[in-house]
């Protein structure tokens, strides 16, 4: 094992933490601690997350007559906003910024990321994105659909674009932060021995999104500014009025966005590797295979944004090179998958809460990725391009997988986080109908945009109602998946057991500190002799 | 090019180190700052990069209203400004030495250069900017007739908006490293940097470099192509 | 604590200050040649090579290491995907494709 020198007990949670060794609301706003700053993250994107979900609610509900019970404009705004809401503020930094945040220094054996005021800084600049997207909220919100796509955005917006843009923008520059933040760290911060083969898979697939994060991100926000200036100015370069092309707009929003898409996904994969490992309490199946599927997926996103705009007019050949580029990424897609599978193969495996959420991920995560290859498929997407299908498609990936692997890896680490373990039977209970919610949601959506009910629409035609009337119980399920863990979760930091250094038996530096940590984690800097992973045979586990 | 290593042994500054608590070494702090700067550079690439794909995709779709455009700009102007820019990176790379050799006369000065290389820069901008309003050249807010090659007056817009947002972010970046210079040149007053620390001055000197570089393309792409036509 | 820098000589830099503005010079006079096509890239190859002694000499990538000049080059080669696939679908919208029936295939792609 690692060799650590901590000298503290087991329960140790009346020691000094990083929680109780400061108090006072400015202890918290002006710290410099990856642990405190990824606290005042899981607090704000919560806030999003329910924002977000209200904006849903609303829509479902409208979505319970065909002929739709709020105004066509009223609709458009909650759609909007709930993606800009979920998209950019909760669903980007919802594992980067909270999870990761807390345990790349901790597994990678530092006294924190390169940079802690930086990390504050990512912080801020997500408050004030966040401020002033809600400040568009409360203006009337905005109707072009998350992707702000000109000219509804430019030339025909009607809504408060500019205050949502900014908005997107500030949160842009927050996420930038936090990937720069990340790569620099994970390359310079790592303690003795610990090499690049014995990192965490964790670790592995955040360095990942840093890197699109780093890279994608600049672009989005000169696309955001162009479309600013064009809105200020009422020409610009995506006004076909003195022949500009509003496709540029999509190529460029896409170059970030796409790759985005796995910003949002490749966290949970690091998130599931760990939880799959230590609840099957084997090493994870091809760590190779696994760590550099993730640097593979980050290459490939940047190469495969055309397929957004199968049917905007892009050139048929371009389209033709994105096709093929977009089924790339199922490879190393599959390779997860597979050695997620592999690894539970022969494990001793228990199902407490993280996988039952991790379980869930695979499964779902399965199902969106492959509804993914319809889609890049040309042909297909000619039919399905703008359908329920792709919502669908893209919920079982952002919903189905990122959300279920953040309350996954939520479960597994609050007992590292606060240092108190949740209910046991409520968290099992909340799992299970989040998963039976999910799909009661989304599967009919399938079913909708196969037969061909497109998206963005208030109304529908009355032959859909049965099965949008399953989506809108299936989300209410959902919302009640949600509140019970907020609920539990909340009443844990009072009242729950205290948890000791390392309840689930797994492997891994951030179990070998104190629960919660202190406020430099290490006492002396660890020095580490072993891979990744190492659990011992299962007899002595369990024993 | 054979480089001085210079070993470095001087007193210890007032504040006994500029380490922070969280890296091993002054090593280990320096390796991080210079790759995080690296990869903001890389950020910025990237932002601008936005632009000249849109510089790119246009330029082929309009080549005559282009080079119809490009006649407006002020070569001299222009170049003046090239040779501005390319002044205050040597300026600022001599500050950069200066603070590694710990000569404190030497860091101000050169940063004082520097800021007013930037500040000429800027200058010379703002004539080129109002020669343009008054030409009404400027897309939406003032676009007048563009008499001399009526025929390309539509798509030439698209230029001069990618002109004043290419030249209008660089100029907004100029801005920012002016007011880290500011900064740098308060800190150089107190003797903060020497042999040892001196870190804030490269890494802003990285900066200001990259905005040069920035120039150094907009330069042929907005003011050389097709201006003679 | 004292660290191993390797500082510039004034020389150096103030060769490549020289280096920059001849290079300067060179770009604004070669417009004023025509050279067709060629003028941008003539333009583009100049403006590539000053920034390269930026680069090199006053940012310092010379002494830097393997890792930092692997983030350079890795930023660049994703402008140069940007650019280059957004150039690639504008350049080839207009290639001849004609839908045909299958009776027709042999004619796709040509003349009509």
């Amino acid at each position: 094992m690692a060799t650590i020198a901590h000298g503290t007990p087991e329960t140790v949670a009346t020691e000094v933490n990083y929680l109780n060794v400061e108090h006072g609301w400015k202890s918290w706003l002006f710290t410099t601690d990856h642990k405190r700053i990824a606290v005042l993250y899981i607090i704000s994107i919560t806030l999003m997350f329910f924002v977000g979900g209200a904006m849903a609610v609303g829509f479902r509900v409208n979505l319970l007559e065909p002929q739709g019970i709020f105004s066509a404009e009223t609709y458009n705004r909650l759609f909007s906003m709930h993606g800009i809401i979920m998209v950019f503020f909760f669903l980007v930094p919802s594992i980067p910024a909270t999870l990761a945040n807390f345990l790349i220094p901790i597994m990678i054996g530092a006294k924190d990321l390169a940079f802690p005021r930086v990390n504050l800084l990512s912080w801020y600049l997500y408050v004030a994105g966040a401020v002033l997207t809600m400040y568009a909220v409360f203006r009337g919100g905005v109707d072009t659909g998350w992707t702000f796509y000109v000219p509804y955005s430019s030339t025909y917006s009607n809504s408060y674009v500019l205050a949502a843009a900014f908005g997107v923008f500030t949160a842009g520059f927050s996420s930038i932060l936090t990937g720069l933040n990340f790569i620099v760290t994970v390359h310079k911060m790592r303690a003795p021995g610990m090499t690049w083969s014995r990192l965490p898979l964790f670790v592995w697939s955040n360095y990942a999104t840093g890197l699109i994060q780093v890279l994608g991100t600049p672009v989005l926000a000169i696309t955001l500014l162009l479309l600013a200036f064009e809105r200020i100015a009422h020409v610009g370069i995506f006004d076909p009025a003195i022949g500009g092309d509003p496709i540029l707009f999509q190529h460029l929003f896409w170059f970030y966005s796409h790759p985005a898409v796995y910003i949002m996904i490749l966290p949970g994969m690091g998130v599931i590797s760990e939880i799959v490992s230590c609840f099957s309490h084997k090493r994870i199946f091809g760590y190779n295979f696994v760590a550099f599927s993730s640097m593979a997926i980050a290459v490939l996103s940047f190469v495969v944004w055309g397929h957004h705009l199968f049917i905007t007019g892009q050139s048929v050949y371009t389209a033709l090179a994105f096709s093929i580029l977009s089924f790339l990424v199922a490879v190393p897609s599959a390779i997860k998958v597979f050695n997620w599978t592999a690894t539970m193969h022969k494990g001793s495996v228990s199902f407490d809460t993280p996988m039952l959420y991790a379980l869930g991920f695979i499964g779902l995560f399965t199902i969106g990725g492959l509804t993914g290859l319809y889609l890049a498929t040309l042909a297909v997407d000619v039919a399905t391009h703008g359908t329920y299908f792709v919502v669908a498609h893209f919920h079982y990936v952002m919903v189905g997988g990122m959300v279920m692997a953040y309350m996954g890896g939520l479960h597994y680490w609050w007992p590292k986080i606060t240092g108190r373990m949740y209910s046991e039977a409520w968290s099992k209970f909340a799992a299970l109908i989040i998963f039976v919610g999910f799909n009661l949601t989304f599967f009919p959506q399938f079913i909708l945009g196969y037969m061909g009910m497109p998206r963005r629409y208030h109304a529908y035609p009355p032959e859909f109602q049965m099965l949008n009337v399953l989506s809108t119980a299936g989300a209410s399920i959902l919302g009640v998946g949600y509140i019970i863990p907020f609920v539990y979760m909340l009443w844990s930091l009072k009242y729950g057991p205290k948890a000791g250094k390392n309840p689930w038996g797994a492997s891994g530096l951030e179990w070998k500190i104190p629960s919660p940590p202190t406020t430099y984690n290490f006492d002396d800097t660890p020095i580490i002799t072993e891979e990744a992973y190492n659990y011992g045979p299962v007899e002595e586990v369990i024993g | 090019m054979a480089e001085t290593i210079v070993p470095v042994s001087h007193e210890p500054p007032a504040e006994a180190t500029h380490l922070r608590h969280h890296f091993a070494t002054e090593e280990q702090q320096m390796d991080a700052s210079t790759l995080g700067m690296w990869t903001f550079l890389i950020t910025e690439v990237l932002f601008f990069g936005g632009m000249f794909a849109g510089y790119a995709v246009y330029r082929n779709l309009y080549p005559a209203a282009f080079a119809s455009s490009s006649q407006y700009m002020n070569v001299v102007l222009g170049g003046t400004n090239t040779a501005v820019l390319i002044c205050s990176s040597l300026t600022m790379a001599l500050a950069v030495r200066a603070a590694q050799l710990s000569k404190q006369r030497d860091l101000i000065l050169f940063l004082i250069l520097t800021m007013i290389f930037g500040t000429i820069f800027l200058v010379i901008k703002g004539f080129e900017y109002h020669d343009k309003w008054v030409e009404g050249l400027v897309p939406g807010l003032h676009w007048g007739s563009y008499p001399e090659a009526p025929q390309f007056a539509h798509n030439a817009q698209i230029l001069f908006f990618l002109y004043f947002c290419m030249t209008g972010m660089h100029a907004l970046h100029m801005i920012i490293g002016l007011g880290l210079l500011s900064f740098l040149l308060i800190q150089a007053y107190r003797r903060v940097f020497h042999a040892n620390y001196f870190a804030p001055v490269e890494m802003i000197g990285l900066y200001w470099h990259f905005v040069d570089i920035v120039w150094i393309f907009l330069f042929p792409l907005l003011y050389l192509i097709g201006h003679r036509r | 604590m004292s660290m191993h820098v390797p500082i510039p000589k004034v020389s150096t830099l103030v060769g490549v200050w020289a280096a920059l503005i001849v290079l300067t010079g060179t770009t604004s006079a070669v417009s004023y040649v025509e050279l067709g096509e060629w003028n941008i890239v003539v333009a583009l190859l100049i403006a590539f090579m000053k920034a390269s002694l930026v680069v090199w000499v006053f940012m310092a990538i010379r002494h830097s290491t393997t890792l930092t000049r692997l983030f350079c080059i890795a930023g660049l080669l994703w402008l140069g995907i940007m650019i280059v696939i957004t150039f690639g679908d504008y350049s080839t919208r207009n290639w001849t494709y004609q839908a045909q029936p299958w009776s027709h295939t042999k004619a796709v792609g040509g003349s009509h």
